[in-house]
Order: structure tokens, then sequence, then C-alpha cells
């Protein structure tokens, strides 16, 4: 148990490598008492040959929620010697920047996100609109935070700029030292009290696993998987064809490289965010290189108005795409809507989330010029319906059979794109099926994890030790922007604050929280 | 980030009074007028307080407005624009002598620079610096309590 002696002794400890001991007995695998009982023992872990780790906080994941939910600590007080970081990845943005990547977000593009949305400054002041002004001596970001959005579209942060200020946030925070990469296999709970958190390091040695013994567990292992449509997945497991049929989350440069040669119909599917970055991206990639592609898009739902329940809850739609800035409405990450989600239970919380809910993208000018200009000139045809089945034709081309109110309609395309984005259920990834298996995690009223107002997971209790999840695994909780950077500084806000009550850091509190702004604004550690 | 209805009020009549405040304190005695320092810091500071009380109402109204906005916010420009028809209700209040307690004549240009500055002061932090003492303000609907 990672008690405050435990603490202490890793404070003394030069590496992890030193208070790793090696057990007498075992292989240093899992055996199969460990994997059949919930709770394990001290002497169990040690029978097993599993080496030891004591360290008084883990968080598990390594990518923009553990990031943030470090960051925080570090700047309540937290020494880079009582927490690690577990993961497979090397950076924290890795993940999302390789997502953002190949759903057509470059490093030079902007990412759809607040202003104030600064994953590298709990603060989120200066914004990224005022640090943009001041760095490219412009106040056209300025100009478009104060008239967005009626007059502007909303200001949004390039992604270069994200990425290079987490870079500097987690070099400043001490983050690399806390980082332990491994592929993380399971939590448990420990006899005791806290829990063991086995890891597989890659290189393997001197043990298979090691267990890190903790007090506190946090999970930030973002989204599940990726989940393909029904008709996609067959169609690439029946043809083997994973370069006509694409997901938009994967890498999929070779479509953009080949209609640069070859007249090409596209077939882009789902209302997103990432259906309007292909959708830009081709529409550019037509404009620049005098391209003749022709793009169908295909929307399950149509939104072809303004939509919702009544007046007071009404968003923009049109063209089949219902319409909002970000990904959730504003008022969830802070607001009128926050306040309500955090008193709903169940079913009525379920409910809310369906009415707030629902694919949408943001309406920009640009798209809309472009948009519409394809409309006008044939290029660009919406379609709504559902398909059916897909096959190939002789010529090669895949043709969607769709189910519209009209009948049956065939349509042939040379790629077609799957926007849709859907995720995998929480149980396909071992970590989270581990802990709905064994340790007491349940689902919320939407199927995620079910998560406290502090984010602790519900049921996981190993008193005095306490695991907490964020990210889009907790989707369905009383706050509903989880699986974003605002969404994840909420997180760490109640996770840390959450800590200090249990002792295990001091609140921030104004004088601390200034004091800490200034050594952020100097780089200089917490 | 966005405030609830019992944030804006608290953040406003913080903010009103701390800087505010702060501002009345500084500006009074360089404002254009011939009366007493003790006469226009009393008339400085019964302004700030008209301000502040009107304000609940106002916020009321913003709320109100904000109810037909499917994200439920209120822009960074309402925010300073709104300063436009707060300052013209004071001013009229002022003019009709329906302000209790002022003992002086407040001049139209004293007016305008005070409110402006105290006005476009408190926009300004609020949208940005108030963040840093303050961690948790803008996740808690701006409640200060």
């Amino acid at each position: 148990m990672a008690t405050d002696a435990s603490a202490d002794q890793a404070r003394e400890a030069p590496t992890i490598q030193a208070q790793i001991q090696a057990g007498p007995t075992g292989g240093g695998d899992l055996t199969e008492e460990l994997l059949k009982s919930d709770t394990w023992t001290d002497a169990m872990v040690a029978a097993a040959g599993i080496p030891m780790v004591d360290m008084p906080f883990v968080t598990v994941g390594g990518g923009m929620g553990s990031f943030i939910t470090v960051d925080y600590l570090r700047i309540a007080g937290v020494g880079t010697d009582k927490m690690r970081v577990l993961s497979d990845i090397d950076h924290p943005w890795q993940t999302y920047e390789y997502l953002t990547r190949v759903s057509q977000i470059p490093r030079p593009a902007r990412i759809r996100s607040d202003s104030a949305s600064r994953p590298d400054n709990i603060w989120g002041f200066p914004s990224y609109a005022l640090s943009e002004a001041i760095h490219d001596r412009t106040l056209a970001p300025l100009r478009q935070v104060l008239f967005e959005p009626t007059w502007a579209d909303f200001y949004t942060p390039r992604a270069n700029q994200v990425f290079t200020g987490i870079e500097r946030e987690a070099k400043r925070i001490g983050y690399f030292d806390m980082l332990v990469k491994g592929q993380v296999r399971m939590v448990r709970k420990r006899q005791g009290g806290g829990y063991f958190t086995i890891l597989t390091p890659p290189d393997a040695k001197p043990a298979r696993r090691v267990a890190y013994r903790s007090q506190f567990v946090h999970l930030a292992i973002g989204y599940p998987g990726l989940k393909y449509l029904p008709e996609l997945q067959a169609f690439r497991t029946e043809n083997q064809d994973f370069y006509h049929v694409v997901s938009a989350y994967e890498d999929h440069e070779h479509i953009y490289d080949r209609l640069k040669v070859k007249h090409s119909v596209v077939l882009i599917r789902g209302g997103g965010i990432v259906s309007s970055r292909v959708l830009q991206r081709l529409m550019d990639d037509r404009a620049d290189n005098k391209l003749d592609t022709e793009i169908v898009h295909l929307f399950r739902t149509y939104i072809n108005g303004s939509h919702g329940p009544g007046p007071w809850m009404r968003r923009r739609g049109g063209n089949g795409f219902a319409y909002q800035g970000f990904n959730y409405p504003k008022s969830v990450w802070g607001g009128q809507l926050k306040a309500k989600m955090r008193r709903l239970e169940g079913e009525q919380r379920a409910t809310e989330y369906k009415l707030m809910g629902g694919t949408n993208t943001p309406w920009r000018r640009s798209w809309q010029r472009q948009m519409n200009e394809g409309r006008g000139a044939g290029w660009y045809r919406v379609l709504a319906g559902t398909v059916e089945g897909m096959k190939v034709r002789e010529d090669g081309m895949v043709v969607s059979h769709v189910k519209t109110v009209n009948g049956l309609l065939e349509i042939a395309a040379d790629f077609v794109i799957d926007c849709t984005g859907l995720e995998a259920d929480i149980s396909e990834h071992r970590v989270l099926a581990d802990l709905l298996e064994h340790s007491g995690a349940g689902r919320n009223p939407v199927g995620r994890l079910d998560v406290e107002r502090t984010f602790e997971l519900r049921g996981t209790g190993s008193a005095p030790g306490t695991i907490y999840a964020s990210g889009a695994a907790t989707l369905g909780g009383y706050f509903p922007g989880v699986d974003t950077f605002l969404g994840l500084q909420i997180a760490a806000q109640e996770i840390t604050d959450d800590l200090a009550r249990r002792g295990f850091c001091p609140k921030i509190g104004p004088v601390r929280s200034t004091s800490q702004w200034l050594r952020w604004a100097r780089n200089r550690q917490p | 980030m966005l405030p609830t209805l019992s944030g804006r009020i608290q953040t406003r009549l913080f903010l009103l009074a701390v800087v505010g405040g702060l501002i009345t304190l500084i500006i009074v005695p360089v404002l254009p007028g011939s009366a007493p320092l003790g006469d226009k810091y009393r008339d400085g500071f019964l302004v700030l307080a008209s301000v502040a009380v009107l304000g609940v109402l106002w916020e009321l109204l913003y709320h109100f407005l904000m109810q037909w906005r499917w994200e439920k916010d209120w822009p960074t420009f309402f925010g300073l624009a709104t300063g436009v028809n707060e300052g013209l209700l004071v001013w009229l209040l002022l003019s009709a002598g329906a302000i209790p307690g002022i003992v002086g004549h407040v001049g139209g240009a004293a007016f305008i620079i005070q409110f402006s500055l105290i006005w476009l002061a408190v926009w300004v932090v609020a949208n940005g610096p108030m963040r840093v003492p303050f961690i948790r303000w803008r996740f808690n609907g701006g409640r200060l309590v």
C-alpha cells in the first residue's frame, strides 16, 4: 500500500528500477490465481514473481487525459516522485495528433476547440487567440474572438500551437520523468487498501510484468476503440479491400493522391466534423489542382433546418448537417447545461444527452461557400438514407445499395470514406473489461463507465484508495463534455480537489494559483 | 466556461466592487467637476452602486434572452455592448434625480469617463485575468461562493 511511508521511500529511491524487487518464486507472469481473484494480496503478487513498485498515484493512458491530470497535480504541489504515467505512447499528444492528422487536420490547420481551452495552461489565460495575436503581431485573432459567433466563425487554434504548447508544458512539469513505457494489462484491488496496476514493459526484463502498488489510480485510456459500420466491416472482410473503403480515422492519403491523377467519385458517409474536414480536403484539392472529383455525401439522418424540442432548445441546421460551434453546446463547460446535468440521474440524464447530442459540425463560412459552389455545379450531391449492402462492380467501382424515402438507389463510387466515427463499447478495452468484471466498476445511463461528480469510478473503492476515470470512457456522467480539452480539465480539477480532501495534495487557492500562473508564464517548473 | 445566472450576478458584483471600486478611487479626483472631493467620491461610488444594483436586474433580462440561444451562451461582444444600454439607464436615472444620495451634480463627461473605464476594465478582467487567481471560477459557472 502506498502509505506516506512508502511515498517517502519512493522519494528517496533514485530510480524505479531500484524499487523493483524480483519475486522469490514465480516466473514473473500472471498466475491463474491472480487472474481469477478480484482482490490480490501482496503475497500473491510476490509468489507470482512479479516485482512491485510503490507509487502513490499512477495514471493509465498517457494521452491528453493523463497529461492534463498530472499537470493539475503538479501545479497543486505533487512531486514527480509521487506519480507515474503508465503508457504505451511516447508523448501525450501522440494519439491526438495521429487522429487529427489522418482526419485532415495537419499541424497548420485549426482544430475544433475554443480559444480558452488550453490543455497546456490550466487557467486558460492567456487564451490561444491572445497568444497567437502576440506571437504573430496581429489583432485578427482577438477581433475574431470579439465578434464570434455572430459576425465571425468561432476562433479555433492551429493544431501546431496546441501541440507545441503541450510539449513546453510537459517539459516544464517533468512529465517525461514520470512516464513509464509499457502496456497496462489490468488494475485490481489490493487487500488492505489501494490497487495493483499491472504493466508489461516493452523490454519485459527482468520480469514479464511489473505491479504498481498505489493508493490512487487514474484511468484515461481514451476511446475504447473504433467501430466500423457493419456493412463497411462486412465489405472489407469479404473483399479484403482496405484501399477503396476506408475509415477517416485511418491514414487514407492514397485516396487524395489517386484523385489527382484520375477522375473519381468519392462517397462520404457521416455528418460530423470529420466529414466536414474530409469534404474540405476534397474541395480544396479539387480547386487547387483543377480536378473534376465528384462527391456524394450520404447522411443517415438528414437535417434540413433548425431542430429541437422547443423554442428554448433549438439547434441550427441545413443541407443535411446539424450546426454547432463545438462538440457540445457551450454551456456544458460551466454554464446552465453543466449545472442542469449535474443534478440529473438515470433515464432523465440519458434523455438530456440525446437532446444535446447527435452528430454535428460547425457552420463555417468557407465550407458553406465551397459546398454551395459544388451543389450549384453538380459535383457535390447530398443524399439521405441507409446502406443495405455494398459490392464491387466489374469495373472496380464500389456500389452501395442505399435505401432512401424514394426507394432503393445504387451509388457507384471509386472510394468510400467512412466518417461516422462510431465508438466501440467500453468492454472492448481490456483494462476496462477487467474492471467491469473484477473490480466493481459499472455502467452509467449511456453505457460507459459510471463515475461520481468527483470522477471517482463508482464501486471500485479500496479504502483508503480510489480509482478515478476521465475522458471518453466516462461519457454519460454528471458532466457531459468529458471528451474535450476543457472537459478533461474540469475532470482533472474535480480529481485534484478530491485528492486534496483525501490529503494527497494541497488545495489550489487563489495565492497558489496566481503564483503558479506566474511560474507558468516564465516557464519555470511548478 | 460559461456562467450561470447566479455566477453572472456574483461575478458582476465582485468585479464592480473590486475593479470598479479601485478605478473609482483612482479617477474621481481627476474627473471634471468643481464639487468638493468628498462629494465627488460620494457621487462616484453611488453611481458605481447604481450600476451594480441595476445590473442584477439586467442579468435577469439577459438570462431570459439567453434561453433562446441553443448554446445558452452570451457572446463576448454582447458583454461589451450591453454597456451602452446599462450606461444609458443609469444616466437617465441620474438626470431624473432618481438615484438617492447624490449630493452634487454629476456631469455628462464625468459620468461617461467613469462608467466607460469601469465597464471596459470589468469586461477585460472577466474575459481572462479573473481565471488566474480563481481557478474554479470558470468551471463553476462564474460563481465565487
